[in-house]
């Protein structure tokens, strides 16, 4: 028997399942009519051009993976083995800066160090070659999934009780036996899941392969529905590559969670337990060569991008109007998205509490779907969604026009599985301490939000705003489908800035964007850790 | 709750069912008017899921809970006349123990001149007068308590229920409380329902007991009957019949 009273926070969390399914069932209805209305045209842009694209794709993904994944073996492997000394805290909280560092910043700083302009070519002469293509979006690739990868296999080791390491030392196991026996179990059973994340990150990457590919030779899917819908202007094979994309990334999350993966990433630190384990000196001195090339290869395009930025001239820019414009723009929308992330999650977590909270056995479709479901809006890439949309809107408006509205309610569906995880741990834990209490004493709807929720969620609520914030504001992919003169973003802008060879300026750019980024990360992991006992 | 001096009424659990999806609870049992009574009984045998239906945190599948004769199943928690103590979680952290005390009064702190001065006496009645202002935190566990103890005292109502809200003190804070609870009980005459796992919890403030096994109410009576020796069977093995158990073994050896 259901209890009768109706609990409005399950009705929030339909609420915002029904605006999910709007965004995502839109799109849909926009390719299917587009599909229907010219079923030959998508027939007849499966050619080889389409294969090639789909085997770049597959083939750049597999590489950037198996670059990024076995490397962070041994770089985990070595943190883990040092789990003390000078400026190891400074790694780890350097490697969780290219989750915060959008892809544009991030592709730019690549090419302002290995660029044909870069300050190595600067080293190497004449003879350096050229970046753009495969080593361009694998560098990329490799930048942003190493680290993640190396955080990810951490936290693995980090799982190996203390007493195994006792027990270790005290039977007197070498680096390799400890290995062999403690680490690699432990580094096994989680490799497939990391390595399936980094290949689904991969698959999905737009705006690395669309700055850093440089030519039809090196397109993924996702640049060509780009392409698709913004020069050639041909819908059916937009249509064609989008479904194909979409199986792709349904086909890899499917595999994904047979593998247990965790498809959201992770923006925790590992702490550092205490190891029974000290490591002899060659083995001192090959971890000590491994962590300085992993930390250089992170830093190196960090670095790049504050010195080229710098170089900008930045006071100009700051005076121009079209990146005061693009500023406010950015802000706006990226506030708007943040907000609307933060209330579509919240939404969620109160409705699967609740939903968990009433439930005698079995869970419902719903709580579901309140659950995972919102994990796998990251199987339909935005620019899949914007593509849909973009169809099904072109013919009845000014696909332009609604640009706002696309970046706002994207970005913020986008960041959802992100703010969900910084949230829900903290709104959980006060659901379980003050459920019985609010119900005993009648505490409920404003009186519980003000007294109750808010007190002892704005923390957690602050860092899933500041961290949804973060990643709409870096967010290319839809505003390059959607954006023009009118509504421009700082990374298109930044994109246009690019395109039109004026590179300084887009430096300059660039080290703005990633710093507003970095500090709203820097923020969120500062609120989300803040609470002082 | 208006009248300051409510006298406790009689909580019925007339052929309640409730499961959580495994097996299936039913309580038929009568706690009576004004008096304390303890429940017992081993680990999942329901004294908890037994008090959750009386507050309301949980709805019967079958039967009815009569709180003073009338039927309570329809009304919400903080609707029916009861206040209950939970082992731990009874305050709000972020809020002082005077808000937290005065939620007892006002769901939404809307407070009165009346109503503050009920909060001061009642805090002062636990003895935590001149700690008004401190969180939660800055409290030892045994004055967490007496905060919760303060609630129930300006909340007012005329059925206590107690989850083990002493099982983590030490015996003489624990004695301290029950003596707290014993007192406040000869002032307000409310019926309680104490949950508790310690024999001398129940012997030392309870006036009947409730005996649970399985999910059944498997004995009743009054505690000094349940103390003396002769209580059921199943209650002996429960608390071990210490001193009997030992005495035949030392008969043995002679």
């Amino acid at each position: 028997m259901q209890r009768a009273r109706s609990d409005p926070r399950i009705t929030a969390g339909i609420v915002a399942l029904a605006a999910i399914a709007l965004l995502i069932g839109g799109a849909f209805a926009g390719l299917i009519r587009e599909g229907a209305h010219d079923l030959s045209g998508a027939a007849s842009a499966f050619d080889l051009y389409l294969l090639r694209v789909v085997r770049f794709t597959l083939w750049q993904a597999a590489l950037s993976t198996l670059l990024s994944v076995v490397p962070a073996l041994f770089v985990a492997r070595a943190l883990s083995r040092h789990p003390r000394f000078f400026g190891r805290g400074f790694i780890l909280q350097l490697f969780t800066v290219p989750l915060a560092l959008p892809a544009i910043v991030a592709a730019l700083g690549i090419l302002a160090l290995y660029g044909r302009a870069g300050y190595f070519a600067a080293i190497g002469g004449q003879s350096w070659p050229d970046i753009y293509g495969l080593s361009g979006i694998l560098a990329a690739h490799v930048f942003f999934n190493l680290p993640l990868a190396t955080r990810l296999f951490l936290e693995a080791l980090g799982t190996v009780p203390v007493d195994q390491w006792r027990l270790a030392s005290q039977l007197g196991m070498g680096a390799r036996p400890a290995f062999r026996l403690v680490e690699w179990p432990v580094l096994r059973a989680s490799l497939p899941g990391v390595a399936g994340l980094v290949f689904m990150l991969c698959i999905t990457s737009f705006t690395v392969v669309l700055i850093l590919g440089g030519g039809p030779a090196a397109t993924t899917l996702e640049v060509a529905i780009y392409q698709a819908l913004r020069f050639d202007f041909d819908p059916a094979r937009a249509v064609t590559l989008t479904v194909l994309q979409i199986a792709l990334t349904f086909a890899v999350v499917l595999a994904l969670t047979r593998l247990g993966a965790n498809v959201t990433g992770d923006a925790n630190l590992p702490v550092a337990p205490r190891r029974y384990l000290s490591a002899g000196t060659t083995e001192t001195a090959f971890n000590a060569i491994l962590i300085v090339l992993a930390l250089l290869f992170v830093a190196g395009p960090m670095a790049a991008t504050v010195a080229s930025g710098l170089g900008a001239d930045l006071s100009r820019l700051a005076g121009e109007s079209a990146v005061r414009q693009a500023t406010l723009t950015s802000a706006g929308l990226g506030l708007l998205a943040a907000l609307l992330s933060v209330a579509l999650s919240l939404s969620l977590i109160m409705a699967r509490r609740a939903l968990a909270l009433r439930r005698r056995g079995g869970r419902s479709l719903l709580e579901h779907a309140t659950d995972t479901g919102a994990g796998f809006v990251l199987v339909v890439p935005p620019i899949v969604i914007g593509a849909g949309w973009f169809l099904l809107l072109r013919t009845v408006s000014d696909v332009f026009a609604i640009a706002p509205v696309m970046v706002v309610t994207v970005n913020a569906v986008m960041a959802m599985p992100f703010a969900i995880r910084a949230m829900r741990p903290a709104y959980d834990a006060a659901s379980e301490r003050h459920e019985k209490l609010c119900a005993q004493l009648g505490i409920s709807g404003w009186n519980r939000l003000r007294l109750v929720d808010w007190p002892s969620l704005r923390r957690p609520l602050a860092t899933g705003f500041a961290f949804a914030m973060a990643l709409s504001l870096g967010d290319l992919g839809v505003i390059a489908l959607f954006g023009s003169d009118s509504v421009q973003t700082l990374p298109y802008l930044l994109l246009a800035r690019m395109g039109s060879y004026r590179t300084a300026d887009a430096a300059g750019l660039a080290l703005l964007l990633g710093a507003v980024c970095l500090a709203l990360v820097v923020a969120a992991d500062w609120l989300g850790r803040g609470e002082r006992s | 709750m208006t009248s300051a001096m409510e006298k406790g009424v009689a909580v019925r659990l007339d052929k309640v069912s409730f499961s959580y999806g495994e097996a299936p609870f039913l309580f038929d049992v009568e706690f009576a008017a004004s008096k304390i009574t303890a429940i017992m009984g081993a680990s999942g045998s329901g004294k908890s899921t037994l008090l959750n239906l009386v507050a309301g945190f949980e709805t019967p599948q079958s039967g009815r809970v009569l709180i003073g004769g009338a039927d309570v199943g329809a009304s919400a928690p903080s609707a029916r006349p009861v206040s209950m103590v939970f082992q731990e979680n009874n305050l709000f952290a972020h809020l002082s123990v005077e808000k937290n005390v005065g939620l007892g009064r006002s769901p939404s702190l809307g407070l009165t001149e009346a109503d503050r001065a009920a909060i001061a006496e009642a805090l002062s009645r636990v003895g935590l007068a001149g700690k008004e202002k401190r969180l939660p935190r800055e409290l030892s566990g045994g004055e967490r308590q007496r905060v919760a103890l303060a609630r129930v005292l300006v909340r007012d109502r005329p059925v206590l229920l107690l989850d083990e809200p002493f099982a983590s003190l030490g015996p003489s804070l624990r004695d301290d409380m029950l003596d707290l609870v014993a007192g406040v009980h000869a002032e307000r005459a409310m019926t309680v329902l104490f949950v508790t796992h310690q024999p001398e919890d129940a012997r030392r403030i309870g006036e009947d007991m409730v005996f649970l096994d399985n999910g059944r109410v498997a004995a009743t009576g009054t505690a000094a009957d349940f103390f003396d020796g002769t209580g059921p069977e199943a209650f002996r093995r429960y608390i071990g019949a210490s001193s009997g158990g030992s005495r035949d073994i030392a008969r043995k050896r002679t």
